[in-house]
């Protein structure tokens, strides 16, 4: 019954672009003709409060909209990793930013200095967000890249198409080099989910 | 799910915007607020393509009294906030019910009282909605428990407040107005219209507040060449304050019997899995959501358990339920909420099967799986 239901959750804080990352992977869902629901949750501050998106992927009708266990987990804070590392589910994908974290709650997570990469790499971290989505799309298969490329085109300013285009490359590389040189168990993980 | 169907990704304040301008919206005059931002947001852009006007008000006692000049004006006028917004409205509220202004007010509910938790998710408006005005007067609350609903409630929001010329309130959770889904909206020749009835007599003999057959006075805008009187005072069917007993018992009686012919229309209720059921949830909004989802559990569990799910919150739908007390043994009420609607549960089912209710006001929703233990806790 709640098969083929795969729930995920990006957690950080304000400004760091994770609603709108919620919002592309959504959409990317819709292309690749999955049904899909995104909600959010973040505290009255403009940026800087706890932030977080959640998006449910199903082949069926989703009725509760919000994530309880959540099948893959990207966190950009400290604070919420070590508040949701506890709602991953046996077998998830734990994603973690290590720009932002220094305690990583589990030997169990895909290690990526997503922010301080991409910094190096575009001067700035803006496209984070782009470049988090690139590392999911690669680790999880949750939704296809032709997909994700497609969504991402239609949300970002006119213009900036080609530098998001670049940022979701190098995002799916970041995730290869790191599973790549991994712990066995994560890659383990991810295999056995593809 | 045909392939040539066109979804999108749809937030619901998008899809109130969506449906306000579906049925004719032509003003809104606002104040933003989390969480209803995005409807004043959206509509701030799309109303004046469209030849409409949108204004932002200095507070919200101004936005209400924008949209009732608006509507009297001639135009289909909406406003949208949140809970201390809604609490400014109140006063103006009660204006536009006694002088049967259409107007419709979009409420995204937050948890309250006062400043509240500006962005979580409460139910917590229910009986302000009802009563937060002073006075006796009857009202229509709609609440959408689904992106869908949000467009096609706004619709019929629209649609009841020019039939009935009253104030009608869409009632949404911060869920609901923040949640995006994947949908298709219906095209807009698909969409029902309904205008206010205007005079045809000579402007001489019109009386702005004598009632026609359908319970309803037709409505003149200001500038058609009707000249007439509105007053926040207790009136006769001219428009002039009155307090002759039987002119004022008309005025007021007049009120609720034009929404008491309509109560079957304006009460939106749907029933899933209600044929054998022993046991129903009572859910409206998000609830909805998690009712649905605990639903499957229970069933599966072996459970006769179904849903009534409220569209319309006032006037309170009472015979969804009454219909269905014979077969029940239990009701179970979820609400973000100390238990609003749990009220009119009791006094509707008067002892005949056990109302449980589950309640919370943290500002965070009520899980499936809390559901389905209470539900599995009492019929076991």
């Amino acid at each position: 019954m709640k098969q083929n239901r795969t729930e995920i959750r990006l957690a950080g804080s304000g400004g760091q672009g994770l609603i709108t990352a919620g919002i592309i992977l959504a959409e990317a869902a819709i292309l690749d003709e999955k049904n899909v629901v995104q909600s959010q949750s973040y505290g009255p501050e403009a940026r800087g409060g706890a932030s977080r998106a959640e998006i449910i992927i199903a082949d069926g009708p989703i009725f509760f909209p919000k994530a309880t266990w959540v099948d893959i987990l990207l966190t950009m804070s400290q604070k919420a990793s070590d508040q949701y590392s506890f709602d991953l589910k046996a077998g998830g994908i734990f994603i973690v930013d290590t720009t932002y974290v220094n305690q990583i709650p589990t030997s169990n997570a895909l290690a990526i200095p997503i922010s301080a990469r991409t910094r190096e790499k575009f001067g700035k971290e803006i496209f984070s967000n782009i470049v988090a989505l690139g590392v999911i799309c690669e680790a999880t298969k949750v939704v296809s890249i032709k997909a994700l490329q497609a969504a991402v085109s239609a949300r970002v300013p006119s213009g900036t198409e080609k530098m998001n285009m670049e940022a979701l490359a190098f995002g799916k590389n970041l995730a290869r080099e790191a599973i790549k040189n991994n712990n066995g168990v994560i890659a383990e993980a991810i295999e056995a989910d593809s | 799910m045909s392939k040539k169907t066109s979804y999108q990704l749809m937030q619901g304040n998008e899809a109130v915007a969506a449906g306000a301008l579906a049925a004719g919206v032509d003003f809104f005059a606002g104040y933003p607020i989390t969480p209803s931002t995005e409807i004043a947001e959206i509509l701030a852009d799309r109303l004046p393509e469209n030849g409409g006007k949108f204004i932002q008000m200095e507070d919200e006692i101004g936005s209400i009294a924008a949209i009732i000049g608006a509507a009297i004006g001639g135009r289909k006028a909406l406003t949208a906030t949140s809970g201390p917004g809604f609490s400014l409205m109140q006063e103006n509220l009660g204006f536009a019910c006694l002088a049967e202004i259409p107007i419709v007010i979009v409420n995204v509910m937050r948890a309250g009282p006062s400043t509240g938790l500006p962005t979580s998710p409460s139910q917590g408006d229910v009986m302000q909605a009802r009563w937060g005005t002073h006075g006796d007067h009857p009202i229509i609350v709609l609440t959408p428990s689904s992106v869908e609903e949000a467009f096609s409630y706004t619709v019929k929001a629209v649609n009841f407040s020019e039939k009935y010329r009253n104030p009608v309130i869409v009632l949404m959770d911060e869920v609901i107005g923040h949640m995006r889904a994947r949908v298709s909206l219906p095209p807009a020749a698909m969409i029902e219209r309904i205008n206010r009835v205007r005079p045809n007599m000579p402007p001489e003999w019109y009386q702005p507040y004598e009632r026609s057959a359908s319970g309803v006075a037709p409505m003149a805008s200001f500038g058609d060449g009707y000249r007439y009187h509105i007053t926040g005072l207790v009136h006769d069917t001219k428009g002039f304050p009155t307090a002759n007993p039987n002119e004022a018992r008309d005025n007021i009686r007049g009120l609720f019997a034009k929404i008491e012919r309509g109560f079957r229309e304006v009460c939106l209720v749907d029933y899933e899995l209600m044929e054998d059921a022993e046991h129903a949830i009572l859910a409206y909004g998000s609830m909805v959501l998690s009712a649905r989802s605990a639903l499957e559990d229970l069933r599966q569990a072996g459970l006769k358990v179904g849903l009534i799910k409220l569209g319309t919150l006032w006037p309170f739908p009472r015979f969804a339920l009454e219909h269905y007390l014979p077969q029940l043994k239990t009701i179970i009420v979820p609400e973000l909420n100390m238990g609003q609607i749990y009220r009119e549960v009791l006094r509707v089912n008067a002892g005949k099967a056990v109302i449980e209710k589950i309640n919370r006001v943290n500002g965070t929703i009520i899980t499936p799986d809390e559901i389905v233990k209470t539900v599995k806790g009492i019929v076991r």
